[in-house]
């Protein structure tokens, strides 16, 4: 991919692009230093201190990470945030991919595509307040429609069973377009003469499909699984607008127990030491999940 | 110029086998289609549940609640959430007398999006077109490292950035809101580098040639080469910060630079649990999500070939 550029200037003047150089980033650099490392390190400092906003932070060595490892809380909220995001990516890709593929089959139709799309475009909050009236136990027509069908009330939001599902669904309904976009533009790239083979050796849709489509798109999906984790992992907004971590801690997931913990009890030394935790599990998880998936090649080539 | 993800012939198994399939009816492309059918409707349909809202009478919509279509069709919602409807007038609709103040949050969405658009889609061109087309020592350390960032997730730097902010005295106000996404966005930077490394050398040659300096050409003929990427960066950047939450929450608690997404959840959080103002909450929706929709009117192909292309890439 990087083709660098042709020599095509004097080393004379070579010198004058460096000066340039250090010029045009200097806005982009200063930004990633002053908002993104410097805080980052000051993070991992924060995680080791007491630090309750007004005063100054305290330090208290391991205790904050002794305390983490003892909360059962924070166990409880990791527990599930695993299951929101269990959730999200096997029904998240699985949807995803039998509509890029459907889709893909049918029409090349971009208005169909602009339109899966169109839950991406709206904010978290929007759609966790539309649901949520869609939801409403005495007026929401979609519970109404639901105890009409099963015959039996769900509180869906409001239940401990159901809240993290629901949350899921709302989660899966608003990210669905983009991610089939994403593998719809992955299944562009598979030549139409890898069909035509298997058809000749005789393979039926369903074959296909398993033995050809889904190993050939393993680059695309790789990353759609890798964006839905980490994007699942840190899900705050719609959770914030509808359960606020409740009923009874049934959906507090991580980032709003950090949020909890830092701007409702202003315990921001936990607060930073559970962001840091966050952060190891995250790149762990994508070390792996890239690892796993071989991501790097595709078996195309 | 077509530098966009280009229109990629439909070789694939469109042509081969779907020809042949559309000759005649078949079960397996009927329920394909019926599949298609169900995922549009269950996607559109709370979009048009917004607006059937909206459109309701929020004391009469509780008798009629399976109604498709509005319950006693009013303007009445939208009047509240635009604050042109007096207070006794908003009550006797259902709503609450402290309404929510639509069109001052509209104007911060708007600044918020707008300037944090432009800053940080400039610095990651300028940024970019350091990094696709001059060469310096420890060009690819220096992006490397910018690239990192993209692992990193936001929760980490928050914390600390809310403490960075509340110590320069920015909170609650338009700088403590849009100085931290200003300046740097990995992502910007990685895609508009790889638009200018896929753009031919030759015009700039030629004008090197003519006697033009490296930043008279980076905004005479690279920007203008790289309108159609930027645009579409510029689009996405800008929806991103429209629909922005957690930090808007964390530093904006009083109303004067607070944006309308965060005005929303909040408003729904305030109101009483028993009956809350729907059709006023969802008027305020449509206003929120309207601009994005817009856009999207008008850009919409351009929005999805990106999506694929960063796929792609």
């Amino acid at each position: 991919m990087a083709t660098p550029p042709r020599t095509m200037v004097s080393p004379s003047s070579r010198r004058g692009d460096a000066k340039l150089a250090w010029l045009m980033i200097t806005p982009a650099v200063a930004g990633f230093l002053v908002f993104f490392a410097y805080p980052a390190v000051k993070g991992v400092y924060y995680s080791f201190t007491s630090f309750h906003i007004l005063t100054p932070p305290k330090w208290v060595g391991l205790a904050n990470w002794r305390e983490m490892f003892g909360d059962s809380v924070f166990w409880h909220s990791l527990l599930v945030t695993a299951y929101f995001v269990g959730l999200s990516v096997v029904a998240g890709v699985l949807i995803s991919l039998v509509t890029a593929v459907v889709l893909h089959r049918l029409t090349g139709s971009t208005v169909i595509r602009g339109l899966i799309l169109l839950p991406f475009l709206i904010s978290g909050v929007v759609s966790a307040l539309v649901w949520q009236w869609m939801l409403d136990p005495q007026l929401g027509i979609v519970s109404r429609l639901l105890e009409k069908i099963t015959g039996s009330h769900t509180l869906f939001l409001g239940d401990s069973h159901w809240a993290i599902p629901t949350l899921a669904a709302i989660s899966v309904w608003k990210s669905m377009g983009y991610n089939a976009i994403l593998i719809f533009a992955g299944l562009q790239t598979i030549p139409a003469s890898v069909y035509e083979a298997g058809r000749l050796d005789g393979a039926g849709e369903a074959q296909m499909f398993r033995r050809l489509t889904v190993p050939l798109l393993r680059p695309i999906l790789a990353m759609v699984v890798v964006l839905t984790v980490i994007g699942s992992f840190q899900v705050f907004d719609i959770v914030q607008v509808t359960t606020r971590g409740g009923p009874a801690n049934a959906s507090n997931v991580l980032q709003m127990y950090i949020y909890e913990k830092g701007f409702g009890e202003l315990d921001f030394g936990y607060a930073a030491t559970m962001s840091l935790a966050l952060f190891v599990l995250l790149s762990a998880i994508t070390f792996t999940q890239m690892r796993l998936a071989r991501a790097g090649e595709t078996d195309l080539a | 110029m077509t530098v966009l993800a280009p229109e990629r012939p439909r070789t694939a198994p469109d042509s081969a086998l779907g020809r042949a399939c559309r000759v005649r009816f078949s079960p397996g492309r009927a329920a394909a289609w019926l599949y298609i059918g169900v995922i549009l409707l269950v996607t559109l349909f709370p979009f048009w549940w917004i607006l059937r809202t909206a459109l309701s009478d929020n004391v009469a919509m509780p008798t009629d609640p399976g109604s498709l279509l509005p319950v006693h069709f009013t303007w009445g919602a939208f009047e509240r959430a635009l604050g042109i409807a007096g207070r006794a007038q908003a009550e006797a609709q259902g709503g609450s007398g402290a309404a929510i103040n639509t069109p001052l949050f509209l104007r911060n969405s708007l600044i918020y999006a707008a300037v944090q658009t432009t800053l940080v889609v400039f610095c990651s061109a300028m940024a970019a077109y350091a990094f696709a087309r001059l060469r310096w020592a420890g060009r690819n350390l220096v992006f490397n490292i910018l690239l990192g960032a993209l692992m990193v997730p936001a929760i980490l730097t928050l914390l600390p950035n809310f403490i960075f902010i509340r110590d320069i005295h920015q909170l609650n106000g338009f700088g403590g809101l849009i100085l931290p996404g200003a300046f740097f966005s990995a992502f910007n930077i990685f895609f508009l580098r790889q638009f200018m490394l896929g753009l031919s050398t030759e015009v700039e040659e030629a004008a090197t040639v003519d006697g033009a300096g490296r930043l008279r050409i980076f905004f005479t003929i690279t920007l203008p080469m790289t309108a159609a990427p930027i645009a579409t960066l510029s689009l996405l950047t800008f929806i991103n910060t429209w629909n922005d939450y957690l930090w808007p929450l964390l530093v904006t608690s009083s109303d004067h630079a607070k944006p309308l997404t965060l005005a929303l959840g909040v408003f729904k959080q305030s109101s009483p649990q028993a009956a809350p103002d729907w059709a006023g909450l969802m008027a305020a929706t449509v206003i929120a999500a309207l601009p994005m929709l817009a856009l999207f009117m008008v850009f919409g192909r351009r929005i999805v070939n990106s999506i694929g292309f960063t796929g792609i890439k």
